[in-house]
């Protein structure tokens, strides 16, 4: 590896931008890989990097063969983060679940008396309004980005927020009525379908569970469905 | 960024940490490689993806195993800081083996090594 290449990642890893290192087995040469461009002084043959890319999106490291030569991906990928808007009960067990699950969660709510030490131990809690603290945190293709509280005061700034982002997962809680309303408002802010159609609304996989818990993990599973890129067998 | 001068601590290590740790030695003029999991067979206590950073000094962070082929490991990691050649490492195992190399369940672990700093 050269030192270029070393305190390249370095600085990748520090602005959260997702890289794969490709490295050819046989001399050590090696390229970064990174979901829009491609850097460095290997040629890899271009299904290594479409493999590269993919497991970027998988978040999976792993050895390709190609022609007489191999060479492994190490994915570098910043930490997978799960921004709640909302500090309601759903939030509780989605908190827990996110975390087993490896993202690092964030909970806003600006209004101070939900979002409460006591009610959400060991967790970010923000209580800025969503489009300030959306903004603070820096968004990118490793978040997620999940609203719950119902009101659009709240919900409708987060989505915007959301929606300016490269967030992998935007997911909003409401009935299939409640989101038909909510996709006019932003429809009238000036956002076309095509952003629209980045919000999974009503949130979550049709589980048929009405329970907070099992809204939490219908939404969590969701998520990660888009993460990896999988679907609904 | 947690870096000290000289650890030698075996035990799994973010891809941060190794590469904050191999930066602190480039810096202070040290030889220096990195050994990589690049691939598994059967049951393996570290992830593809898990490494190991060594100095010309023979110290190190983190970790290819649950600590048994480390010290071969940082043998061969000295040689490629000699000379600058990467290498392949396999460690095969048997069953009746894995046991006293902490391969829980025996199986095949391929490690990379290659210098920083070409």
């Amino acid at each position: 590896m050269r030192s270029k290449t070393l305190d390249r990642l370095a600085t990748l890893a520090q602005e959260k931008q997702p890289t794969a290192r490709v490295v050819r087995i046989s001399d050590g040469r090696e390229t970064l890989v990174r979901p829009d461009r491609v850097e460095g002084d290997l040629d890899a043959p271009s299904d290594v990097i479409v493999a590269a890319r993919e497991a970027l999106r998988s978040d999976r490291s792993g050895m390709v063969p190609h022609g007489n030569e191999r060479y492994f991906i190490h994915v570098h990928n910043p930490p997978r983060r799960m921004i709640i808007v909302g500090a309601v009960h759903i939030s509780q067990p989605l908190v827990a679940m996110a975390r087993e699950a490896g993202f690092d969660v964030t909970v806003i709510d600006p209004r101070g008396a939900f979002a409460t030490v006591e009610r959400f131990p060991d967790v970010t809690l923000m209580d800025d309004w969503p489009d300030d603290a959306m903004g603070a945190l820096k968004l990118d293709t490793r978040t997620a980005v999940v609203t719950l509280t119902h009101d659009p005061k709240i919900d409708d700034p987060a989505l915007a927020a959301a929606m300016h982002s490269p967030a992998f997962y935007i997911g909003a809680l409401g009935s299939r009525k409640t989101h038909a309303s909510r996709l006019i408002r932003l429809r009238d802010q000036g956002f076309d379908s095509r952003k629209l159609d980045r919000i999974h609304g009503p949130i979550g996989l049709n589980l048929g569970g009405r329970a907070p818990a099992e809204i939490a993990v219908s939404i969590l599973a969701e998520a990660l469905m888009t993460l990896h890129g999988g679907s609904v067998k | 960024m947690a870096a000290t001068d000289v650890t030698s601590t075996i035990g799994p290590a973010e891809t941060h940490e190794i590469i904050g740790q191999a930066q602190v030695w480039r810096r202070a003029k040290k030889g220096v490689a990195i050994a990589t999991v690049v691939s598994t067979w059967g049951s393996s206590p570290r992830a593809i993806g898990s490494q190991l950073v060594v100095n010309s000094d023979g110290a190190f962070l983190g970790s290819v195993s649950g600590g048994c082929i480390e010290g071969a490991v940082v043998t061969e990691a000295l040689d490629v800081i000699e000379d600058g050649k990467p290498r392949m490492l396999d460690f095969g195992v048997t069953d009746a083996q894995a046991w006293e190399v902490g391969l829980a369940c025996g199986g095949k672990v391929e490690v990379f090594v290659e210098r920083v700093g070409q």
